[in-house]
């Protein structure tokens, strides 16, 4: 009897603290949410979104900062989906396990955990300087891409785990070729894992401000980025200086561009979580 | 599909590698028609920079201005390496700096634009303080003082026993550089256990919660949070720069009686660059309005003589730098640049 008492205290205790820990993280998202909001909502207009940067705070808007962050996210995309999901799709499909693809395995782990500084010097000397694509957003989305691949390339790997042997012997029973197999039936069958991957090393991309700002990304950019070879802002660049800023008007635009910046995140977090569960339920195996 | 996946592959390393041939950066990063000044270094002078920019753009729309934050030293990296047209500066070129720039083939025209004043600040409720000596900033601030200087006491015994907090800019700073030369009598040489922020308004926020706290920081950022902070007039205990202690304001700065803490900020043009149409006619606009502007985003406009003094200075494009290889921190700018003229002559 007693000692029945003392477990469900313990469950209770445990019950207790899982309460807490959940709560500490969803307390702290919305003190920062209702402060971000009460400081930066009212900033909010379609203006903000359609000027260019100024001296004076009121005028002061985020057209080339969104324009810069979406030419530099759809081009990270662009070179990190297919090589991060080739470099994926071979491991797990094609690489023999052998001494060789173990040490290329834990590598690419060991990468996904370099602060992102490190990929922005990489980035300037090779392709700012190297390969001379100057202070760009094709330097710069190359250099990010390299930051978020060993994340696709990870997410690969476990979503393309997760299909069952089975599949492929079926396919391979047909007749299908390792090709068709791939393309065919385990590209599919993994998409939904595969693409939460790629939208949540997307969202890192996103806030990144460092490797950018050491590959050349500028603080003051009067015009929408027109080509790949374009001088670029970005988003969280434009946070920070405006937030640096001596008049407090500034942290009042840095408040609602980050309310923006946020809600871009918040949306591909959201897709990512709808993608899953929509996949989740359409394989059936 | 199988031809798609090979399109796909082909087009990514056309992009990828396609592109080698633009080779020349500041050609390639504009493949527009409009040609392009390209500015970095100094977050602090930015605001001028874009500022200028800013209005530049209204007058004159056929160039493209950008601005750049890699920090005093990170432009000149830049600057060095051909990359860029202009350079912001919060304190002079260094003799590395200008050592990298000559094996480059560089040559610069120094430009002063503004003064911006470095303010030594308390918490509101500091009691015990209503101005200091440099002396006593120095005794705080110098290296040694991290073993010796632990609480407000240890600097003058009539100050409480408590510890002291002391704040400021992170090393990469040209603020840092240049109140550690000012007050240390070396640039970058300072006590390493103060809470660093390269955010002047998370110091403002710093000082301002704690008792104890000592701090330094651009004077805009004071200015704007008078109500929280408390300013210390600063006696360098010269009888040239005025008698007594000086509290930090857009005058005493201007006239140079505020010192040592008083930083020119600068720009440094190519001479290459400012060969350029595009490059000279955006100079002359910024020499023309950069003071009033300067004055507009929370800095202090040189006085109208030292203004004409760099004015004559970029149209007779005169290089090298005022401050390499002598020691003129400090020295009243117009005095700087008639001295210069007296010499050239």
């Amino acid at each position: 009897m007693n000692n029945e008492r003392a477990k469900t205290l313990k469950d209770n205790i445990f019950k207790g603290w899982a309460i807490f820990a959940t709560s500490v993280g969803m307390i702290m998202l919305a003190v920062l949410l209702i402060k971000i909001g009460m400081d930066g909502l009212h900033r909010i207009s379609l203006d903000f979104f359609t000027a260019l940067p100024s001296r004076k705070f009121e005028k002061a808007g985020i057209l080339t900062a969104w324009a810069g962050t979406l030419w530099i996210m759809v081009t990270t995309a662009l070179f990190a989906i297919p090589i991060g999901v080739g470099a994926g799709l071979y491991l797990e499909e094609y690489a023999k396990k052998s001494r060789w693809s173990s040490m290329l395995e834990i590598n690419i782990s060991n990468l996904a955990g370099v602060p992102s500084i490190i990929y922005g010097l990489l980035g300037l000397e090779v392709f700012v300087r190297f390969l001379h694509l100057g202070e760009s957003i094709l330097s710069g989305s190359l250099t990010l891409a390299l930051l978020i691949m060993p994340i696709v390339i990870v997410s690969t790997r476990e979503a393309i785990k997760t299909v069952p042997n089975t599949l492929r012997e079926a396919s391979y029973a047909l007749g299908a070729s390792k090709w068709q197999t791939v393309w065919m039936q385990v590209l599919p069958a993994s998409a939904g894992g595969i693409m939460t991957g790629i939208i949540l090393a997307l969202s890192r991309a996103i806030g990144e401000t460092a490797p950018l700002i050491v590959v050349g990304a500028l603080t003051y950019v009067p015009f929408v980025p027109k080509s790949v070879f374009s001088s670029f802002t970005v988003l969280p660049i434009q946070i920070y200086n405006w937030a640096s800023r001596p008049e407090a008007g500034f942290a009042v635009n840095a408040a609602a561009a980050i309310i923006v910046l946020m809600s871009i995140t918040f949306l591909m977090n959201g897709s990512a979580v709808y993608l899953r569960n929509r996949w989740q339920k359409n394989v059936r195996w | 599909m199988r031809q798609l996946f090979i399109a796909l592959f082909a087009t990514i390393l056309l992009a990828s590698c396609g592109n080698k041939p633009q080779g020349d950066n500041k050609e390639a990063a504009n493949t527009g028609a409009k040609p392009q000044i390209k500015i970095d270094g100094s977050s602090t002078v930015e605001p001028i920079s874009e500022a200028v920019a800013e209005d530049y753009k209204k007058k004159n729309d056929s160039v493209d201005i950008t601005v750049g934050t890699s920090g005093t030293g990170g432009g000149f990296k830049k600057f060095g390496r051909n990359e860029t047209d202009i350079s912001d500066a919060s304190r002079p070129i260094t003799h590395s700096e200008d050592s990298i720039c000559k094996a480059a083939n560089i040559d610069y025209i120094e430009l002063p634009i503004a003064y911006d004043g470095l303010a030594v600040v308390v918490n509101k409720d500091n009691t015990w303080l209503s101005k200091i000596t440099v002396k006593e900033l120095k005794k705080m601030w110098e290296p040694d003082a991290q073993t010796k200087i632990k609480k407000w006491s240890d600097v003058n015994p009539a100050w409480p026993k408590e510890e002291i907090h002391l704040f400021g800019p992170g090393t990469a700073s040209g603020t840092y550089d240049y109140f550690t030369e000012a007050i240390n009598g070396k640039s970058k040489s300072s006590r390493g256990d103060y809470t660093a922020s390269e955010d002047d308004n998370v110091l403002v926020q710093g000082i301002a919660g704690d008792k104890y706290a000592l701090g330094y920081f651009g004077l805009a950022y004071y200015e704007q949070n008078k109500d929280k902070l408390k300013v210390l007039p600063i006696d360098n205990e010269k009888k040239e720069d005025g008698d007594g202690a000086i509290t930090p304001t857009a005058e005493t700065v201007k006239n140079g009686t505020y010192q040592p803490l008083s930083r020119p900020l600068f720009i440094y043009v190519n001479k290459k660059s400012s060969a350029k149409n595009e490059v000279k006619a955006f100079v002359d606009y910024y020499l023309a309005n950069g003071a009033k502007l300067a004055a507009e985003v929370g800095y202090v406009a040189l006085p109208d003589e030292a203004n004409q003094l760099v004015k004559q200075r970029w149209t007779a494009g005169t290089t090298g730098s005022l401050f390499v290889g002598k020691n003129n921190v400090g020295m009243k700018m117009e005095d700087l640049l008639k001295s210069e003229q007296t010499t050239a002559k």
